[in-house]
């Protein structure tokens, strides 16, 4: 009895898939490089008043387009402003922007697609053509044409972005729900009278929640990306307000006698995107390891 | 094929119906009236209403919608508010910049993508497949603004060896066209060709997986020959039917890459209208590109219809 005790307690417990997947995360070394830089960069934008050395909005006329330098790390701009503040500060618009429209894409995204897979019929035909419509219109268009008609602001910017991104997280989970829904265990529901409602809720939904949480990481990459070019277009975040696409913008103008404006706000897009990508990447290969 | 093409074309009539909608609903995003601001700062009654009338805005929505698309259907975009053109004439003045940028773009593309994604599978976790995992993730996180103006900085400004803004005719001046398109066309096939290279890599490692490689291999052929004429050329189909599915997007990149480098092409001519609230502009450049992106996808997927025999035959099986 004793030993058949100890045999029991000797094996390995059982393991959740979603912790066996956090573990296979763990184990990627650039997924923890990429979750380290995020986390650092939420981190700067949380603390932007008490990191950031400078105002980044105050200007100095006797400190225009200074060379990176002991007083200012990244240089000074146009009108004599701190780059790196300015670079710390804008750290939230980006992040803000790409949390926000992947919400907003989201919260319109996975009820409509998982509406459709688990109705099916003419709403799921119906739903699909409006996404392929909403595909066919290239991203980065749509999002201008949306930002271009709501007039230009970071909120608008947002909104525009997340209502672009919106297709893909109905197909995503539409395609997730119509293989989730003849499962063995949704069939077992239904069986045991579990309403509709509550099948689609309780059952479906939390099965399609990994590639949803992998293609939400590489649309705030995607997101941040679009946030910045709208704010180099004049459609995102507007001035005196720091935006690295807005600093961007500005930055070209000087690029022959202060190259330094340019190279800090871009490198922060390109590190912050590349985490992104990193982490997406990762959680994809850690939820599906047969994708490698 | 007929059977083929005439179901591809059923699925896109309600995809375009739905575009349309889309597009002629995003005039309804305007706060307020829109002949109001159509009319400009001055705000003069007598052009308000003329453009209630000439836009038919004292009409329900879905009339609305049918005049507008019945002038979509005749060629009729409407008209630029400030330069008082036909919005299809400015497309077609404008789209051949463009389309000569994203066929350089694409060029590079799949010359860089194809090679990288060929060496990074049959180097397969060397240091060669890591490099270009590398290059594939920096093509796919670089803003492509940010890398354009990267570039002016070192070949125009820094090295003088290129122009770093304006477009010359290629029939006005063959060499200075290239000379001024090979920084934009790179920065805009730069995340392609990360894109591609990824395709390859994936097909190119199934490819080399299979059978009849394995058969060239066992009967000696030279390992180039079966790299290149057995695996890259099966590999290949799906990678240039996605190659003309990218084609698409650069339509879009093609924004910001215009933008960045002043070239006059359709990418600007969407930003100045944006600016100068010439939303008709606006609206015509979504359409055309959604259409374009549409027809391209349409005849992808013929063409790998065409190319693919397994295809053919199913489809002549269900028949």
């Amino acid at each position: 009895m004793t030993t058949a005790v100890a045999d029991v307690g000797s094996l390995p417990r059982e393991i959740s898939p979603g912790r066996r997947a956090l573990l296979r995360l763990a184990r990627r070394r650039g997924a923890m490089v990429g979750l380290g830089v995020v986390v650092f960069f939420i981190l700067l934008a949380i603390f932007a008043p008490l990191v950031a050395p400078f105002d980044p909005l105050a200007t100095s006329w006797s400190a225009v387009r200074k060379a990176p330098s002991a007083a200012h790390w990244f240089g000074t701009d146009e009108i004599g402003r701190d780059v790196l503040s300015r670079v710390i500060w804008g750290s939230r618009a980006s992040l803000l922007a790409g949390v926000v429209s992947v919400s907003i894409a989201l919260a319109l995204g996975v009820p409509i697609g998982l509406t459709a897979g688990y109705v099916g019929g003419w709403l799921d035909a119906l739903i699909s053509r409006m996404t392929d419509a909403m595909l066919a219109c290239p991203f980065l268009i749509l999002a201008i044409a949306l930002a271009a008609f709501l007039g230009p602001s970071l909120t608008n910017a947002m909104i525009a972005i997340g209502i672009s991104a919106t297709p893909i997280f109905i197909r995503l989970t539409r395609a997730q729900t119509l293989q989730v829904k003849v499962e063995d265990y949704v069939e077992a529901a239904r069986a045991v009278g579990n309403s509709q409602l509550r099948i689609a809720l309780r059952h479906v939904l939390p099965n399609v929640v990994p590639p949803l949480i992998v293609q939400a990481t590489l649309a705030i990459a995607a997101a941040v990306i679009a946030e910045a070019a709208l704010s180099f277009l004049g459609l995102g975040q507007q001035p005196p307000a720091p935006s690295w696409g807005s600093m961007l913008n500005t930055a070209k103008n000087y690029i022959d006698n202060a190259p330094w404006m340019a190279v800090w706000p871009g490198l922060s897009i390109f590190l912050l995107v590349l985490s992104f990508n990193l982490l997406g990447d990762g959680l994809r290969d850690a939820f599906d390891p047969k994708s490698r | 094929m007929f059977n083929y093409l005439l179901q591809r074309l059923a699925t896109i009539v309600p995809t375009l119906f739905f575009v349309s909608v889309l597009i002629f609903g995003l005039q309804q995003l305007l706060p307020g009236d829109p002949a109001m601001i159509l009319a400009g700062e001055e705000r003069d009654p007598t052009v308000i209403a003329y453009l209630h009338q000439k836009l038919h805005l004292d009409e329900p929505l879905p009339v609305r919608y049918l005049y507008w698309v019945g002038g979509v259907f005749r060629g009729d975009l409407g008209e630029s508010q400030r330069i008082q053109k036909p919005v299809l004439d400015l497309i077609v003045e404008k789209l051949p910049v463009t389309i000569e940028l994203a066929m350089l773009a694409i060029l590079i593309a799949l010359t860089i993508g194809i090679t990288a994604g060929v060496i990074s599978a049959v180097a397969r976790d060397t240091v060669w497949d890591y490099a270009a995992n590398v290059f594939a993730l920096w093509g796919l996180s670089t803003p492509n603004f940010w890398l354009g103006i990267m570039l002016i900085l070192l070949f125009s400004v820094t090295l003088g060896w290129l122009p770093a803004s304006g477009y010359v005719s290629p029939f006005e001046d063959l060499k200075g066209n290239l000379a001024g398109m090979i920084m934009p066309a790179f920065v805009l096939g730069n995340a392609t060709a990360a894109v591609l290279m990824r395709h390859t890599r994936s097909a190119m490692l199934q490819v080399l997986g299979t059978d009849y490689v394995r058969t060239a291999r066992a009967k000696g052929l030279d390992e180039r020959v079966v790299i290149l004429k057995h695996a890259l050329r099966n590999a290949l189909t799906p990678v240039i039917t996605l190659g003309a599915l990218e084609f698409g997007t650069l339509l879009s990149g093609a924004v910001l890459t215009e933008q960045v480098f002043t070239i006059p092409g359709f990418g600007k001519l969407i930003v100045d209208a944006v600016f100068n609230r010439d939303y008709a502009v606006v609206q015509g450049v979504v359409l055309f590109t959604a259409t374009a992106y549409i027809t391209l996808n349409l005849l992808a997927d013929l063409a790998y219809f065409i190319v693919n025999p397994r295809l053919r035959d199913r489809q002549e099986a269900v028949a």
